[in-house]
């Protein structure tokens, strides 16, 4: 990396983490479309090409999100010429090496790729660069996923998301499977990027460049596409259903819609001071109205 | 004594009393920069700055006494006083420009973390001034409505009455429903208390009322604020300067242990608000102000609120949104502490990876030798030293147990 300093750093320059979906049984699910991965690269490929073209000092790294594992594939600030070859002969190692890792027998049907182990990565990296010095280019993090959200990643895909919210770092993404993803919806929402899901996905290069391309000063001036409505309720551990009102333990603090006398979670037993507890919510609600 | 000797004792007593106020200006700078405290001697005898390492180190210490606490049940909803000592005392020059601007800027920033760790607690705001115990703020969730409040409440004056603002903060904090973790903090500058009674008694009080009280002095280590802190089993320390203050009032914002009987397990009635349409109009029930679009509206009475997490002011129940639960999961999943790398495998360099798995540092010093790394005792990934403190203050995953499926599963059968 050449010494930041020695750089000149204006407001509009970019760098641009984008994590690439490559799990293999999204892309398979795709075949019988016209949208297959050689074409999803191409477009990324291009998209990319037109970034490093709009500034001279623009930065994008790329970040494989696997089924397996996740891996830097390609560095803009380490990579010399040949970008396209460079990235696409590490991808396909990549994919080899994703593919050798897969055990035979775990395969359950539709899988989720790992988006929480790549947007760790991304967060790390951006870390480094703020730590380089007080000039820096502005860094973002952009998705582009397919796969379905996997249940079991939400604490960690959620810390990701606080993290990134906390660094003021915005999170985008652009989900070219055919479901919403309710994850990225929140991380957009929650860091300020912007979620979209390309109705036509041939066009994928015009939704990326005219959406995503922009850097961070540019985007006040631009009409991008609003949040359509997130989704914030919550669902109950014990049956999965989204609910309005539920009760959450006060210990572990699982939802559960119904009041049950054992948490299933944490084993603690409830109810034992209920006695006093109502009188005290009471009078505590009633006083500060009479005050008001 | 003639009449000069008794000017020169008098200028000797003023200057102790309004410390600085008597001393030429050139003195001024020096006494109060305290250029001696940024030097620090080496091996030899030599002075020379002290350098950044202690600071890193410091977080570092902070990051493993939070992980070694790594499996204990944590107090995640409190309710918490801060009791800020506004008496003569604070307008003490010794912390620049004074202590008492400084511990207001330290309580904001330590509003804002407390509120980023804790989304489901709430915090109240009580002044010590003139012997009286002042309630500036009521026990809320809003960091905005409470910084204001302070902000606009700044100024000395008279006497700080540890009693007083105990009594105060025991009457509020006991109407609290039971499944709440009780807490006082107390920033005092004075180095005494001026009580109508006794103060011991509030002490027992206090304890019998299961609050957890925790004192940091600005001055000098009193008796009866160890005393307090021993008896409800909370923390007391003394600042030596800026930076110690701020590390020592942001150790409260982690949830502490929980304390078995101090608050009783139960199931908390919570509303998840679903965010209101673009562009409606109507009157919200917090401000009672007519406002359009945004804002989210009550379950249970459909009244209009502006902002989560709240407490509903028409029926009482608890507003919050998933995400608000889901910020506080990391205290319940903590991340395990990384293990420094041994020198016996730094010895062998061709099995080490060359770049940190975070950040893609390089891990190696100038002349090819391995630098210092630590490694996830999980997923056997190394990381640079920076990385660690990020990963375990910040962002609470690893990445590299994060991306491979397998070894998550191996800790899952662990759990």
């Amino acid at each position: 990396m050449t010494p930041v300093s020695s750089k000149l750093y204006a407001d509009d320059v970019s760098l641009l983490m984008v994590l690439i979906d490559t799990n293999p049984y999204f892309w398979s699910s795709t075949k019988n479309t016209a949208f297959t991965f050689s074409k999803f690269l191409s477009h990324v490929l291009s998209f990319l090409n037109s970034i490093l073209l709009l500034n001279q000092m623009n930065q994008v790294v790329v970040i494989a999100t696997g089924y397996n594992s996740c891996n830097y594939v390609f560095d803009s600030s380490t990579s010399s010429m040949q970008r396209a070859e460079c990235l696409l002969e590490k991808l396909e190692d990549f994919v080899d090496k994703d593919e050798s890792l897969s055990q035979e027998n775990s395969v359950d049907g539709f899988g989720f790729s790992l988006l929480s182990g790549s947007l760790s990565m991304a967060l790390c990296y951006i870390q480094r660069v703020f730590r380089s010095g007080p000039l820096h280019p502005q860094p973002r993090i952009l998705c582009l996923h397919g796969s379905p959200d996997g249940p079991r990643q939400y604490v960690a895909v959620m810390n990701s998301i606080f993290s990134a919210q906390r660094s003021m770092v915005p999170i985008d993404s652009c989900v070219i499977g055919s479901q919403h993803s309710a994850f990225l919806q929140q991380a957009s929402y929650i860091t300020g990027g912007v979620y979209l899901k390309p109705q036509v996905s041939d066009g994928l290069f015009q939704y990326l460049s005219t959406v995503f391309a922009t850097d961070l000063h540019s985007r006040g001036f631009l009409q991008l596409p609003r949040p359509v409505g997130v989704d914030f309720r919550a669902s109950c551990f014990c049956h999965k259903n989204t609910i309005d009102m539920g009760y959450i333990c006060s210990v572990c603090l699982s939802i559960f819609c119904k009041h049950h006398k054992k948490c299933s979670t944490c084993g603690s037993n409830f109810g034992e001071a209920r006695k006093q507890e109502p009188s005290a919510s009471d009078q505590r609600r009633k006083t500060p109205d009479l005050n008001r | 004594m003639n009449n000069e000797e008794k000017r020169f004792n008098r200028e000797e007593e003023d200057e102790e009393e309004e410390s600085g106020r008597g001393r030429e200006a050139w003195e001024r700078t020096y006494a109060d920069e305290r250029s001696w405290e940024s030097l620090q001697e080496d091996e030899s005898g030599l002075l020379r700055p002290i350098d950044n390492k202690t600071l890193s180190h410091a977080q570092y210490r902070r990051r493993l006494r939070t992980a070694t606490a790594a499996r204990i049940q944590k107090g995640l909803i409190r309710y918490l006083y801060i009791i800020i000592d506004f008496s003569r005392a604070a307008a003490e020059m010794d912390y620049k420009p004074n202590r008492m601007v400084v511990v207001a800027r330290q309580v904001e920033a330590f509003i804002r973390e407390f509120f980023d760790q804790n989304p489901l607690s709430q915090i109240g705001l009580v002044i010590l001034k003139d012997g009286v115990g002042h309630c500036l703020t009521d026990l809320g969730g809003s960091p905005e409505a409470h910084i204001t409040a302070l902000m606009g409440k700044l100024g000395t004056s008279g006497d700080a009455s540890l009693q007083n603002g105990l009594d105060l903060v025991r009457d509020l904090l006991n109407q609290i429903p039971s499944y709440g973790h009780r807490e006082v903090l107390i920033l005092y500058s004075a180095l005494s208390t001026c009580d109508p009674g006794d103060i011991l008694e509030t002490i027992q009080k206090c304890k019998a009322s299961k609050i957890r009280c925790s004192v940091i002095g600005l001055s000098a280590e009193l008796y009866i604020c160890k005393h307090l802190c021993q008896e409800t089993g909370g923390m007391y320390f003394v600042a030596l300067d800026e930076p110690h203050l701020r590390e020592l009032v942001l150790e409260h914002a982690p949830p502490p242990p929980a304390i078995a009987e101090f608050a009783v397990a139960n199931l908390i009635k919570m509303g998840f608000p679903q965010r209101a349409a673009e562009g409606v109009i109507s009157i919200c029930s917090c401000h009672k102000e007519a406002k359009i679009g945004g804002g989210y509206t009550c379950p249970r009475c459909k009244a209009r609120i502006c902002e989560l997490p709240t407490e509903c002011s028409i029926c009482g129940l608890t507003l919050v949104s998933s995400p608000h639960l889901a910020r506080s999961y990391h205290h319940l999943f903590p991340i395990r502490p990384f293990d420094d790398v041994s020198p016996s495998v730094l010895k062998d360099l061709h099995k080490l990876p060359k770049n940190c798995f975070g950040c893609q540092l390089s891990l190696l010093n100038p002349g090819n030798l391995p630098g210092p790394q630590v490694a996830c005792p999980n997923c056997k990934q190394h990381f640079c030293l920076d990385c660690d403190i990020y990963i375990h203050e910040s962002l609470h995953n690893c990445p590299g147990c994060e991306s491979l499926r397998n070894s998550k599963t191996i800790s899952d059968m662990e759990e």
